[in-house]
């Protein structure tokens, strides 16, 4: 329980930095940070254009203590503004939008290349020298060394484009009455596979490399040879007792890792036009919508500390020495 | 006091050679770079890109940015990788852009390791309130999603080859830091130190002097992951409009490439070069540190002994622990 507690605390402390981040960030801009937000169209600029824009970044000549009061007043009352993109939707709906689908491409890429990355690395290990240990732990670093838009890229031309066989972007077919019906989540599927295959193609040979490594020395371990000697299953062996216990740096690996997916699930969702968090930052920077930048970035911020913490409390479920210390 | 200065110096500079010099252990790790095949096949794959930025004006001599001629023309004898939509040599595009791109990836690498290794020693040598506050900030930095920070720097930060080293520096270091306050951690519990403790060396130089250079191996293997990570990271940015697209970079060149559409008409050559050059690169820099860590790491070198052993006397590997019979 302390150590839950300690870690909250730890990620209240981060959320406090990332909000300040946020708030500092346009007024370190040199000058009038409205006036060089709007930037390129300021001639055309109107003395209101300015205030409104001041308005929604929360600027003002009040001391920067008073504006900063304001600012999490605002936050704490999910008040983040207009889009600018997309008014005058609050950015508040924008963002929950693309939340869903992120959080659908996002959980199902990193569960497969969890599962896949970490059976290959049990199995490989397990038959060290053998097919699944030499051939795929290389393979997999060559295509994890490929920028995870370039990769996106190459699944758009050859599927997409060359074979024509898969949709190229957006994350459904429009034309499709939406709602819980059949058609229409085949065709959320059908839109997934691309950017997810991606994503599981990047974040696979990771987890493989992780686990093998770590399997490597479980698997000289005293407790498996005597499991060995007893005359244990295989398959027992290797999952019941070998893996069980290999997992546990991989589930601390796995907050860590979040970052990474999340960096090029941003990319996969631009090149894709899939509508996530990920392509609405991009897009929302492309057309200087400041107010959905900024809370596009606590959200995504808020979701990782979140996730973070749930694999903090996973993991005191699952490794009893960290509820004692 | 002359005869106490007699006596200390030459016992000092005994002392001193082996410590106070980078020299062996930076040798060490070159050694060991060059002593596995993977991390050798990796150095010279990273040098021909390293070169190509070099000598690029009499590689590909020219203006990479000049319209030569049709756009999207195929690969032919005038343009060996054909042109861009735009109407560029892609081939020179190609070679100008390791140039930057590897900087910028050398660069921030380079910023990184220097951050991470002031922080992540500091924090690890000290306890109490110092490692507290500083393994905080190492924490909170790896916490913080790095790329929606570096989207936000550089939508408010002014591009240019500069701001995105400092940027990539700052969402990058705390990584290596974490690694390096580790060892630290168990560096320091070792009796040179305590030794250096005892005899009344100040702290700073027993951090930098004594104990950095035992972790060189984890500082270069650090130093390339980091290299990784920039060229990787200021690519994506580069792609996505968010660098300055006046300069020649892979990253550039592919936004370039998708700004006109080019994989829609089927133009793969403007993609291929700088895409191909990025992945060839960080497969190159990643080889080098499986080589790196194939032979520095005890574990996978004794597994490597035992694999080759049991290869020769022809048993099939197994989980109990071989017996390997005796060839009379």
């Amino acid at each position: 329980m302390r150590f839950i507690l300690r870690r909250l605390g730890f990620y209240l402390a981060a959320l406090a930095v990332a909000v300040t981040i946020n708030f500092f960030l346009p007024r370190l801009l040199p000058g009038d940070p409205a006036a060089v937000i709007l930037g390129t169209q300021a001639s055309k600029l109107t003395a209101e254009n300015l205030k409104a824009v001041r308005e929604a970044l929360g600027l003002s000549d009040a001391p920067l203590i008073q504006q900063y009061v304001t600012y999490l007043n605002h936050l704490f009352q999910g008040n983040f503004g207009l889009s600018y993109t997309y008014f005058p939707a609050p950015v508040t709906k924008v963002i929950a939008n693309g939340f869903i689908w992120t959080l659908l491409l996002g959980s199902v890429s990193l569960i497969l290349s969890f599962v896949l990355g970490n059976l290959i690395g049990i199995i490989g290990s397990w038959r060290r020298g053998g097919v699944i240990d030499s051939v795929l732990p290389p393979l997999l670093i060559f295509i994890g060394s490929f920028p995870a838009f370039f990769l996106a890229l190459g699944m758009l031309y050859t599927f997409g484009v060359k074979l024509d066989v898969l949709p190229i972007s957006h994350a459904y077919n429009n034309r499709l009455p939406q709602g819980f019906n059949l058609p229409f989540i085949l065709s959320i599927i059908e839109h997934m596979i691309l950017p997810a295959t991606t994503s599981v193609l990047l974040g696979i040979g990771g987890w493989a490399l992780g686990m093998r490594n770590v399997m490597v020395s479980v698997l000289a371990d005293d407790y498996v040879t005597m499991a060995e000697a007893k005359g244990l299953k295989q398959a027992r062996v290797m999952f019941r007792y070998a893996a069980r216990n290999a997992l546990l740096p991989g589930v601390t690996g796995f907050g860590i890792a979040l970052g990474a997916v999340l960096s090029g699930q941003i990319l996969i969702e631009t090149v894709f036009s899939y509508p996530g968090l990920g392509f609405l930052l991009i897009n929302s920077v492309n057309g200087r919508d400041y107010p959905l930048m900024q809370g596009l970035f606590m959200m995504i911020t808020v979701g990782i500390l979140a996730a973070n913490f749930f694999i903090d409390i996973l993991y005191t479920w699952l490794d009893p020495r960290v509820r004692a210390g | 006091m002359n005869e106490n200065d007699k006596k200390e110096q030459p016992e000092k500079s005994a002392e001193s050679k082996p410590r106070f010099s980078l020299k062996a252990p930076l040798a060490g790790a070159l050694g060991t770079l060059l002593g596995s095949s993977k991390a050798r096949v990796g150095f010279v794959i990273v040098m021909i890109f390293v070169l190509a930025g070099v000598f690029a004006s009499s590689i590909a001599p020219g203006d990479p940015k000049k319209y030569v001629g049709k756009p999207n023309q195929p690969p032919s004898a005038q343009f060996i990788l054909g042109t861009n939509p735009q109407g560029k040599d892609v081939f020179r595009q190609f070679v100008w852009g390791s140039r930057l791109s590897l900087l910028i990836g050398f660069g921030s690498a380079a910023l990184m390791t220097i951050i991470a290794t002031v922080v992540g020693m500091m924090a690890g040598f000290y306890r109490g309130i110092v490692d507290d506050v500083l393994n905080f900030i190492m924490n909170l930095f790896l916490v913080i999603p790095g790329l929606p920070l570096l989207v936000l720097l550089s939508a408010y930060l002014k591009p240019g080859t500069t701001t995105i080293i400092f940027a990539l520096a700052i969402t990058g270091w705390a990584f290596n830091g974490r690694i390096i306050r580790a060892q630290t951690m168990s560096l320091r519990e070792k009796d040179f130190v305590a030794a250096a403790v005892v005899s009344g060396e100040p702290a700073l130089k027993i951090i930098f002097i004594h104990i950095l250079p035992n972790m060189v191996n984890i500082l270069v293997g650090g130093f390339i992951g980091a290299v990784i990570y920039g060229i990787m990271s200021s690519t994506g940015l580069a792609f996505l409009g968010l660098a300055s697209t006046a300069d020649v970079t892979w990253g550039t060149n592919l936004f370039w490439a998708q700004n006109g559409g080019a994989l829609m008409i089927g133009a793969w050559w403007a993609f291929m070069p700088s895409g191909m050059a990025v992945a060839i690169v960080a497969f190159g820099l990643a080889l080098i540190n499986y080589g790196m860590d194939e032979i520095t790491n005890p574990r996978l070198t004794a597994e490597r002994n035992v694999n080759s052993v049991l290869k020769k006397a022809r048993i099939p590997r197994m989980r109990a622990t071989p017996v390997v019979p005796h060839e009379h």
